[in-house]
C-alpha cells in the first residue's frame, strides 16, 4: 500500500523528537492566541516566522500549522465558558455551548468540542493524505496558462467567502496584487515603484503587510473605545465526561460535521467560518429538538466544532498541491516555503516526501496533542483572559517590529508596517476586509508570471487561456463564481451567515 | 409632488464607501501613472509596465464603482471614532523602532518603542507603563537575543560604548 508507506515515513519524520517539541510549542501558542481576544492566528504566524527560519524546513512548517489549528482550537473554549469567541469560526460555538455552560453543562460542551475536533482531526487529515497526491499529480502538468486560470480562480473564489460586498473585496485583492508588483521586475530586473529606495528592490515583505494589515490595525480597532474586560463571569467545569444521552447525540452531528467541513475547508478565503455556519444550519433544520437550539443543544457545539477542524486541515490541500493558500496564515506559510527554498506546489510531495508526509503525520500528532493539552489545562487558558489588553498590545507592537526587522535587518520592512496598519485601519473601518488582499498580495507575484510566461509560450495569443481546455474550464468556474458572488439572493444568505457572526 | 417617488430611487450616501473607493481610486490611479514610466512591451514580450497598468486599472475602476455606489445606494456601516492618540502613538513607536534600532541598539530601542506604544492606551497609569515596558524588554531580549541569537547589537554605536 502506497499509502501506508507514504504514512509510515510521514510519523516517522513527524515523531522525531524536535519535530514533536515544535509540535507542541505550536499548538500551546495557537491555543494562547486563539484564546486571547484581539490577537489572532494570523498576526502570530506573522510575528514568529523569522524565528522559525533557523529551523529545518519540516520543523518550521510543523510548528506554523500548529498555531493555525491551536488556534481553530483554543477559540472554542472561551466561546463555551465566557460566551467570548477569540476565533471567527467560534462564534457559532458560543451559541449553544456558553447555553450549555451557563446550565452547569460545561463539561459536556468543552468534551464535546474536544472528541468532535480529534474525530474531524483524524478523518480530514485521512482525507489529505488520500486526496493529495492524485491532486499533485493533475497540477503537475499544468503550464503558465492553467496557473494563471488557477490562480485567478482561486483568488475569486475568496470573495465569495469575505464579509462585506464582493466588489469591496474584488478590489481589495487587485490591491493586493498591484502591491505584489513593487520590486525589481522578475523578468527584466528593472525596479518597479521603489521611488529610487534601494531597500524597496525586494519588495514588500508580506510579513509587513501581514503584521500592519491584521496586527496594528487590529489594534488600532480594539483601542477605539477601551473597556476593561468585565470580570467575566467565568462557568465551574465539572463532569467532563458527557452523558450516555449526550454521547449518542453527538454522533451524528460530529461525522456530519466532519464531512461538511472537509469540503469547504479547501475554499479559500476562510472555508472553516463558513464550514462551522453551515454545520449549525444543518444540524438545526434536520433536528427533531430545533427548540433546543439556541438554548444549550449539544448537537450545535459537537457539529460546528468537528467542522471547524476538519476544515482546518482540508485548507492545507490546495497549498501542499497547488502551492494555492486558502487563508492568510497559509499565505504566510507559501513564504515559509519560500525562505526555506521550497516552492510550494506539486512539487513538494515529489521532490520533499519527508515534509510533505511529516506535515500531514503532524497534523494527527498535533491533535492528540491538542486533546491531551486542552482538557486538563483549561483552567490555565481562562486564567490567561485575565491579561489586560495594556499588556498584550504593547507586546504585539514591539515583537512585530523585532521579529519585522529580523527579516533582513531592513528598516524599511518596519515602516511597510506603519503604511499598511494604518491603510488596513481604514479600510477596514469602511468594510473592507483585509484577508482578500494579503491573498492578492501573495498570488500577484504568480499571476503576473504565469500571465508573462503563457503569453510568450504563445507568440502574443491571449486566447491561449480559453483554448487549453483545463485553463478554459478553470476560468468558466472563476466566473461563475464570481456570478454567484454578486448575486442577489446568495448575497442576503451570506450576510446572514456574517452577521449571525458579530 | 412630493412623495411620488418610488421607492428604489431613495438616495443612500455611504461616507465610509466613497472613503474605501477614493482609496482605490488614489492608489489605483498612481501605480498607472508610475506604470507608465516603464516598458510596457509587446503581448509577446510583456514589459514591466503591462501588469501593473493593468491591475493599477482595475483597481481604480473598482474603486470608481465603489464610490458611485456609495453616492447611490451605499452599504450601511458604523465609521465609529478614530483612535488618534493611538493611532499618532503607534506610528511613532514603530517608526522609532526602524529608524533607531541600528544605531541605538536593541535594548534601549525596544525599552523606548514599548514604552511609546503603552501611551496609546488613554487608561494607562505612569507606573503601569513604565513597568510594562521593563518587563517586555526584559521579555524580548531573552527571547530574540539570548534564546534565538538574533545578531543585533544589545547596545548601538550612537550610545558611544
Amino acid at each position: 500500500m502506497e499509502l501506508l508507506d507514504n504514512l509510515a515515513l510521514g510519523f516517522s519524520t513527524a515523531l522525531l523528537i524536535q519535530n514533536v517539541l515544535y509540535c507542541f510549542v505550536g499548538v500551546l501558542l495557537g491555543t494562547a492566541v486563539g484564546v486571547l481576544p484581539g490577537i489572532g492566528p494570523t498576526a502570530t504566524v506573522a510575528m514568529l516566522l523569522p524565528i522559525t527560519f533557523s529551523f529545518e524546513p519540516v520543523t518550521a512548517l510543523i510548528m506554523l500549522a500548529g498555531i493555525y489549528y491551536g488556534a481553530q482550537y483554543g477559540g472554542s473554549t472561551t466561546a463555551i465558558l465566557i460566551n467570548l469567541p477569540g476565533e471567527s469560526s467560534a462564534a457559532v460555538t458560543a451559541l449553544d455551548g456558553h447555553e450549555m455552560a451557563r446550565q452547569g453543562r460545561a463539561g459536556s460542551a468543552l468534551a464535546a468540542a474536544a472528541i468532535g475536533s480529534f474525530i474531524a482531526g483524524t478523518v480530514a487529515t485521512v482525507a489529505l493524505a488520500v486526496a493529495a497526491p492524485p491532486l499533485a499529480r493533475v497540477a503537475l502538468r499544468f503550464g503558465p496558462a492553467e496557473y494563471f486560470s488557477l490562480v485567478l480562480l482561486g483568488l475569486i473564489v475568496s470573495i465569495t467567502l469575505a464579509r462585506g460586498t464582493a466588489l469591496k473585496a474584488l478590489a481589495m485583492i487587485a490591491l493586493g496584487v498591484l502591491f505584489g508588483t513593487v520590486g525589481q521586475d522578475i523578468f527584466t530586473g528593472t525596479p518597479r515603484f521603489v521611488f529610487e529606495q534601494r531597500e524597496l528592490y525586494g519588495g514588500f515583505d508580506f510579513v509587513s503587510v501581514a503584521v500592519g494589515m491584521f496586527g496594528v490595525a487590529e489594534i488600532l480597532r480594539n483601542l477605539e473605545n477601551e473597556q476593561t474586560r468585565a470580570g467575566a463571569v467565568i462557568s465551574k467545569v465539572k463532569n467532563l465526561w458527557p452523558t450516555r444521552e449526550d454521547r449518542r447525540r453527538m454522533v451524528g452531528p460530529i461525522l456530519r460535521g466532519t464531512g461538511l467541513g472537509a469540503a469547504l475547508g479547501v475554499l479559500p478565503g476562510g472555508g472553516h467560518v463558513l464550514a462551522s455556519f453551515t454545520s449549525y444550519a444543518v444540524e438545526k433544520r434536520i433536528s427533531k429538538r430545533q427548540q433546543e437550539f439556541g438554548r444549550g443543544a449539544i448537537e450545535g457545539v459537537a457539529g460546528p466544532e468537528s467542522a471547524n477542524n476538519a476544515a482546518a486541515q482540508t485548507s492545507f490541500i490546495p497549498l501542499l498541491t497547488l502551492g494555492l493558500p486558502a487563508h492568510p496564515v497559509m499565505a504566510l506559510m507559501v513564504g515559509a516555503f519560500i525562505v526555506h527554498g521550497i516552492t510550494p506546489g506539486p512539487n513538494v510531495i515529489i521532490d520533499e516526501p519527508a515534509l510533505f508526509w511529516g506535515l500531514i503525520a503532524s497534523m494527527w500528532i498535533g491533535n492528540v496533542l491538542l486533546v491531551l493539552l486542552n482538557l486538563p489545562l483549561i483552567g490555565v487558558w481562562v486564567r490567561m483572559l485575565r491579561i489586560p489588553y495594556q499588556v498584550l498590545f504593547p507586546m504585539i507592537v514591539l515583537f512585530a517590529a523585532i521579529g519585522t526587522y529580523s527579516l533582513s535587518f531592513n528598516a524599511y520592512d518596519v515602516y511597510a508596517i506603519v503604511f499598511f496598519g494604518i491603510l488596513g485601519y481604514i479600510l477596514i473601518k469602511c468594510g473592507c476586509e483585509p484577508a482578500p488582499l494579503l491573498l492578492g498580495f501573495v498570488l500577484g507575484p504568480l499571476l503576473e508570471e504565469n500571465l508573462r510566461r503563457a503569453m510568450s509560450i504563445s507568440r502574443g495569443d491571449a486566447s491561449v487561456f480559453v483554448t487549453r481546455p483545463i485553463s478554459a474550464v478553470l476560468l468558466v468556474l472563476a466566473v461563475a463564481a464570481l456570478v454567484i458572488a454578486v448575486l442577489p439572493a446568495i448575497r442576503r444568505r451570506r450576510e446572514t451567515v456574517f452577521t449571525e457572526e458579530e | 409632488m412630493p412623495g411620488s417617488r418610488p421607492p428604489e430611487v431613495k438616495i443612500r450616501r455611504s461616507f465610509p464607501d466613497v472613503l474605501a473607493g477614493g482609496i482605490f481610486v488614489l492608489i489605483g490611479g498612481a501605480f498607472v501613472a508610475g506604470s507608465l514610466g516603464y516598458d510596457l512591451g509587446t503581448p509577446l514580450r510583456m514589459g514591466p509596465g503591462a501588469f501593473p497598468l493593468l491591475v493599477g486599472s482595475i483597481v481604480a475602476a473598482l474603486g470608481l464603482a465603489i464610490v458611485v455606489k456609495g453616492l447611490v445606494a451605499g452599504e450601511v456601516i458604523v465609521f465609529g471614532s478614530i483612535p488618534w492618540r493611538a493611532v499618532a502613538v503607534i506610528v511613532v513607536a514603530v517608526l522609532f523602532f526602524g529608524f533607531a534600532v541600528r544605531g541605538l541598539g536593541f535594548v534601549p530601542t525596544s525599552a523606548v518603542t514599548a514604552l511609546l506604544t503603552t501611551l496609546a492606551s488613554s487608561r494607562v497609569r505612569p507606573l503601569t507603563a513604565v513597568a510594562v515596558a521593563a518587563g517586555l524588554t526584559v521579555a524580548s531580549t531573552l527571547i530574540f537575543v539570548v534564546a534565538l541569537q538574533l545578531r543585533i547589537p544589545l547596545w548601538g554605536p550612537w550610545l558611544g560604548f
